[in-house]
């Protein structure tokens, strides 16, 4: 990524911020509570309805807003409200993503749906809606532990129908957090938008006619691993790996893999990758920096393989550096699914060099020379090597982009620097066969083997 | 110029969790403990019986101690006022797990993160009560089922609001 590009990817975006606004108005309502709307709520919910009022949505989100005014809050009402919010923030995110594709020079294919549909999600979705409706009947503030135990009975009988697995660990990331807040009166902090963007998502994937993404295509060619993105929270953890398609014909394009796996809280760090036992040949070709060659493979139409590990196999070496620097410029990016547009869902794999590294009290920049873009520094997995004292000494990094409120940040997934005069070079990925940093292999050896432990006592104590 | 603020808002953010972070420890000894329905509960492997384990709990508000096996026996541990090696057990590693600071908080006794396990016992003024072992019991082998769901396929879009965090 050069200077120019990141100057042209900071234009500010026409109508972002009068669109957030209205998001900020309907998330300061589910704070309050739909329940008993006062003056300010009301309005803010008038104003989510005018803003979607020319829209297909337009008279459903209009009537919602009415009854839930009147107070009758029913369970389709609801379903408009989180519909017309994800509208929005769709929009966001489409001039977002222009902004990245004409900063970038990036070429990104259009949308179209895929022609093989998912399957239909059998599992009943009605006491999860219920759940969710008395949230945001309550509103985040009057979150006690009661109402968050309330979901429980939902989210394990969604855990069970592995369909649902999608709903099930929202859910439950949603409820951690609501746990750990309760009572939400008292909390420090009421992380609005973060709690609506759940919720919303929430909203949507438990209604009855919901279905995952369609299949668009089979795929077969090499996958040229860029990085992985992985992504946490008490009791799932999945790895999403982004990559350059090398097919047959000559074309290359962006896709994702993602693999995913329920856990606990107690297996965290270098630990996680133990989860993922099941997929030898992604993992071995991730630890070793080696491509993989599919065949067949399902492509969804969101531009996400859905990953059958036996259509994979180890393929030959395959720096990510190499590829970032020779193939990513030229690859076609996937269009997003339409519900998946959301700013947070925005992740564009660049490669970022040739910068000076700039430290900021409590952050952390690259400066391209004119222009800087701030490092998340939050984002660094404690499952992989790359480290804050690497980034101070990188030279090179690939890097996911990334939005959130109002700000672009660099996501590091690889780094190259110089340590002690010697290059060095390190992956998210690198330890998914295990640590290889003799200090972190150490540690790991003193808590000993955390899902071994555990599978040991349910072998013992479940099945009695 | 710089492009873009230090940090997201956190009000305003999508993406950062609120949850405090976890520290991976030794699970053998006590492989579940939690801050939950107004208790330090959790559970201790038995050091002579592979097959048993002990249920232990800290009322938060008044420092009712409970011990006893999954089959409800009584801890012959535990007297009274004073807690068994169970609960000790318990209280040590909820400390690596959480942080002294936040069990401390939990229990309503002064602590920072510099506080160990013992010290933090030694200000527990506890009272003897029954536990809800079938209770605490039924959540740990509800937290156990989480290994052994099976794996799905497809990708998991809502988990990007979940980045993962913190260093080793």
């Amino acid at each position: 990524m050069l200077a120019t590009q990141l100057t042209a990817l900071a234009e500010a975006r026409e109508g972002v911020p009068e669109t957030l606004a209205v998001v900020d108005g309907f998330d300061d309502a589910l704070v309050h509570g739909l329940g008993r709307l006062g003056a300010e709520q009301s309005a803010a919910l008038a104003a989510l309805a005018s803003a979607v009022a020319v829209t297909p949505l337009g008279d459903r989100v209009a009537e919602a807003v009415e009854k839930i005014g009147a107070g009758s809050i029913g369970d389709g009402h609801l379903a408009a409200l989180a519909a017309a919010r994800s509208a929005l923030l769709g929009a966001v995110h489409d001039a977002l993503v222009t902004g990245v594709d004409t900063a970038l020079g990036r070429t990104r294919a259009p949308w179209t749906q895929g022609e093989t549909p998912a399957e239909a999600i059998a599992g009943p979705r009605g006491a999860a809606r219920a759940w969710l409706g008395e949230l945001a009947i309550t509103g985040w503030h009057g979150v006690e532990h009661e109402l968050v135990s309330g979901g429980v009975q939902a989210i394990d009988a969604l855990l069970a129908e592995p369909a649902s697995r999608r709903l099930a660990v929202l859910l439950d990331g949603l409820a951690a957090e609501l746990r750990a807040s309760s009572p939400v009166a008292t909390a420090e902090l009421v992380p609005a938008r973060r709690w609506a963007d759940l919720w919303t998502r929430a909203v949507l994937l438990a209604q009855d006619a919901f279905t995952g993404a369609a299949t668009a295509e089979t795929v077969t060619g090499r996958l040229l691993i860029l990085g992985v993105d992985l992504h946490e929270h008490p009791t799932a953890v999945q790895a999403e790996v982004h990559a350059v398609l090398d097919t047959p014909d000559g074309s290359a394009r962006l896709v994702r893999a993602a693999v995913s796996a329920t856990k606990v809280d107690t297996v965290v760090g270098p630990a996680v990758w133990k989860l993922f036992t099941a997929y030898p040949v992604l993992t071995a070709a991730l630890a070793e920096r080696k491509a993989v060659e599919i065949t067949d493979m399902p492509l969804l139409d969101g531009g996400d393989l859905y990953w059958v590990e036996a259509q994979a196999a180890v393929g030959a070496p395959a720096e990510p550096f190499a590829t970032a620097r020779v193939q990513l410029a030229e690859a076609t990016a996937p269009a997003a699914q339409p519900l998946d547009r959301h700013p947070a869902r925005i992740g564009e794999p660049v490669l970022v060099e040739g910068y000076k590294v700039v430290k900021g009290y409590g952050y952390l920049t690259f400066d391209l020379g004119d222009v800087e873009i701030v490092v998340h520094q939050d984002r660094l997995p404690g499952s992989g090597p790359i480290t804050h004292a690497l980034l101070l000494a990188s030279t090179a990094c690939i890097g996911l982009l990334r939005w959130d409120a109002g700000t672009w940040t660099l996501q590091p997934l690889a780094v190259q620097a110089v340590v002690k005069k010697k290059p060095v070079e390190a992956h998210a990925a690198d330890w998914a066969q295990g640590p290889t940093d003799p200090k972190v292999v150490k540690a790991a050896a003193r808590t000993g083997d955390a899902v071994a432990v555990l599978r040991e006592r349910a072998g013992r104590l479940l099945r009695k | 110029m710089v492009v873009v603020s230090d940090r997201p808002g956190d009000e305003r953010g999508s993406t950062r969790s609120v949850l405090p972070l976890v520290q991976a420890r030794k699970l053998a000894k006590v492989p579940f403990v939690e801050m939950a329905d107004g208790r330090l509960q959790g559970v201790v492997s038995s050091g002579s019986d592979p097959a048993r384990v002990y249920v232990s709990s800290i009322g938060a508000a008044d420092h009712a101690l409970g011990c006893s096996t999954n089959n409800n026996r009584p801890c012959g541990g535990l007297g009274g006022r004073w807690a068994c090696n169970h609960i000790k057990a318990m209280v040590t590693e909820a400390v690596i797990q959480y942080g002294a600071e936040r069990v401390g908080r939990f229990l309503r006794v002064e602590a920072d993160e510099l506080t160990t396990g013992h010290e933090l016992i030694d200000r527990i003024d506890g009272t003897s009560s029954s536990t809800q072992a079938a209770v605490v019991f039924a959540r740990f082998l509800r937290h156990l089922t989480y290994l052994e769901l099976p794996s799905t396929s497809g990708p998991i879009p809502e988990l990007h609001w979940f980045p993962t965090t913190g260093p080793v």
